[in-house]
C-alpha cells in the first residue's frame, strides 16, 4: 500500500482538518521544532512558481530537514525527455517525502501511484493545490476562532478558480456555512457546486456584485478575474472593475471580517485596502508555512 | 414459412443482443474479440421491435465474467446477454453499470496526466445515461459527446 499523501482537499477527513489547524496552531507558537533532522525533502517544481516553493522550503527548513530537487523542469532530467514515472520512482529511493508542482491535470495523483514515499501536490495544473486550502481554513479559524457558521464571501473568477472550489468542498465538512458568490455570469459558480450543495441543504446566494450586502460577510475571499478567461473583451472591460474591493467599501463590514486572497493579486484589491486592519492576506500567506509544518509533520506521522 | 436465422446459431456459448448499431465494433473492440480464436458472428442493421434496428454477436465456447462484460454497458447499456449451452438459452443477463471504468476510453482532458504518460485511465462512473466519467488522475468529467475510446 502506498504510503499517505495529500493530492486533493477530500483525501483529508475532518478529523485530519482539525488536526492541521492544532498543529499549525502549535508551530506558529514555536516555529523551529527540528522534527526533519536528518530527514531528506524532495520539492519537485516541473513549472515555477515562486510563492508555494518558498512556503515549502521555509517549513522544511524550519522542521530541520534537508532539501533536494529543483525549481523548474528545465534544469532536470525531464528536459532529457524523461516520463513523470521515471522521475518520481528515482526521487522517491533519495528523499522521505516528495513535494511537487507540475503542470498537467492527475500528475500529482500518479506520482503517488509511482511513489514509495508520501506525496504532497502543490499544485497539478488547474486541478487542485490543497496545501493552499489548508492555509485558508487555518487562517478563517485563525480570525473567526471556528470553521463552522462562517459566511463566506468568495469573489472574483468562481468558474475557473481552483481556490475556491476546494475551499468550497473543505468548508462543506463544518456545520453551517453560509455562502454568497459574486461574479460575473461568465465567470460564475459551475453548476456541479451548485447543485451539490442543493444536495446538502446547504444555504448559497448569487450577485453580480456586492457593494450593498458587504456588511454581512465573515470572510471576504477575494480571486483575480483575467481577462484571458473572457472570449469577448468588450465583456472583460464591462465587469473588470466590478470586483475590485476598495478602503471605502469596508467602512460597515464586521468588526471581525477578514479579507483572503490566494495572491498574487493584480488590481481587484486596491492598494489603500492594505493598511486596514481587516486585511489578512499577507498574513495569511505567512500562515501557510505553519500550515505546511503541519501536513508534512502529519504524513511523516511527525506529531 | 420456414424460420431463417440471419445470423447463424451457436451450440456452446454467448449471444449479446441488443447492440446499438453504431457500437457494434466498439463491443468488439472493448470484449477484444478481434484476438478471439473461437468463431465470432456478428450482425448490424438487424430488425428489433424494441429498438428499431440492433447488432447481435454470437460467441463459440467463449463465456464471460460479470465485471469483462460490464465494460460495455459505456456503448451497449441496453445489451442483453445469453449463455448457450447445447443450442439452449441457459441463462440471461443484462450489462450492470460498473462502478468504475479502467482503460477502454480516453479522459478528454488535453492537460490530464493519462494524455501524456503511458498510463491506464480509471474513472468513477457518476451516471450511464447519459454518460458521465470522473478521472481519477486529473478530477475532470468526461461526458458522452466527448468520449473517445483507446
Amino acid at each position: 500500500m502506498n504510503p499517505k499523501s495529500l493530492i486533493s482537499i477530500t483525501d483529508f477527513t475532518k478529523e485530519e482538518y482539525l488536526k492541521i489547524m492544532r498543529l499549525a496552531e502549535d508551530f506558529e507558537a514555536n516555529p523551529n521544532q527540528k522534527l526533519l533532522q536528518g530527514k531528506v525533502i524532495a520539492t519537485l517544481f516541473f513549472e515555477p512558481s515562486t510563492r508555494t516553493r518558498l512556503s515549502f522550503e521555509t517549513a522544511i527548513n524550519r522542521l530541520g530537514g534537508k532539501i533536494i530537487g529543483f525549481s523548474d523542469s528545465s534544469s532536470s532530467s525531464v528536459s532529457k525527455g524523461e516520463t513523470l514515472h521515471d522521475t518520481i520512482r528515482m526521487v522517491s529511493n533519495y528523499a522521505d517525502m516528495i513535494i511537487m508542482r507540475h503542470p498537467m491535470e492527475g500528475s500529482a495523483r500518479y506520482a503517488s501511484e509511482v511513489s514509495g514515499v508520501p506525496v504532497i501536490n502543490a499544485g497539478d495544473g488547474a486541478n487542485q493545490h490543497p496545501s493552499q486550502t489548508l492555509l485558508d481554513m487555518y487562517s478563517i479559524i485563525k480570525t473567526q476562532g471556528s470553521l463552522d457558521n462562517v459566511n463566506l464571501f468568495l469573489v472574483g473568477d468562481l468558474k475557473y478558480g481552483r481556490t475556491v472550489h476546494s475551499l468550497l468542498m473543505a468548508m462543506l465538512q463544518f456545520d453551517n456555512p453560509i455562502f454568497n458568490f459574486i461574479a460575473p455570469p461568465e465567470l460564475a459558480m459551475p453548476n456541479e457546486y451548485k447543485i451539490h450543495l442543493t444536495s446538502k441543504g446547504i444555504r448559497y446566494y448569487e450577485h453580480a456584485e456586492f457593494t450593498d450586502i458587504i456588511n454581512a460577510a465573515d470572510i471576504i475571499y477575494m480571486t483575480r478575474v483575467q481577462k484571458e478567461r473572457f472570449i469577448d473583451p468588450v465583456e472583460y472591460e464591462k465587469v473588470k472593475n466590478v470586483y475590485i474591493l476598495r478602503n471605502e467599501m469596508l467602512k460597515n463590514t464586521k468588526e471581525n471580517m477578514r479579507i483572503l486572497h490566494p495572491l498574487p493579486r493584480i488590481n481587484e484589491i486596491h492598494t489603500d485596502v492594505d493598511s486596514n486592519p481587516k486585511a489578512y492576506y499577507f498574513t495569511q500567506a505567512k500562515n501557510g508555512v505553519f500550515t505546511r509544518m503541519a501536513i508534512i509533520a502529519h504524513l511523516l506521522n511527525l506529531k | 414459412m420456414e424460420k431463417h436465422l440471419k445470423v447463424s446459431a451457436i451450440k456452446d456459448g454467448t449471444v449479446i443482443d441488443h447492440i446499438p448499431t453504431n457500437a457494434l465494433f466498439k463491443v468488439i473492440r472493448i470484449l477484444k474479440l478481434e484476438e478471439c480464436i473461437q468463431m465470432v458472428t456478428f450482425g448490424n442493421n438487424l430488425d428489433s421491435k424494441a429498438m428499431g434496428r440492433k447488432a447481435i454477436i454470437k460467441i463459440a465456447n467463449r463465456y464471460f465474467a460479470d465485471e469483462e462484460v460490464n465494460k460495455i454497458a459505456l456503448v451497449a447499456p441496453y445489451a442483453k446477454l445469453n449463455t448457450i449451452r447445447d443450442y439452449k438459452v441457459i441463462e440471461k443477463r443484462v450489462v450492470e453499470t460498473p462502478k468504475e471504468i479502467r482503460g477502454i476510453v480516453n479522459c478528454f482532458n488535453p492537460v490530464c496526466i493519462t494524455n501524456a504518460e503511458k498510463i491506464t485511465t480509471r474513472f468513477e462512473v457518476l451516471t450511464i445515461k447519459p454518460i458521465a466519467l470522473k478521472c481519477f488522475y486529473c478530477e475532470k468529467i468526461t461526458n458522452e459527446n466527448e468520449m473517445a475510446f483507446y
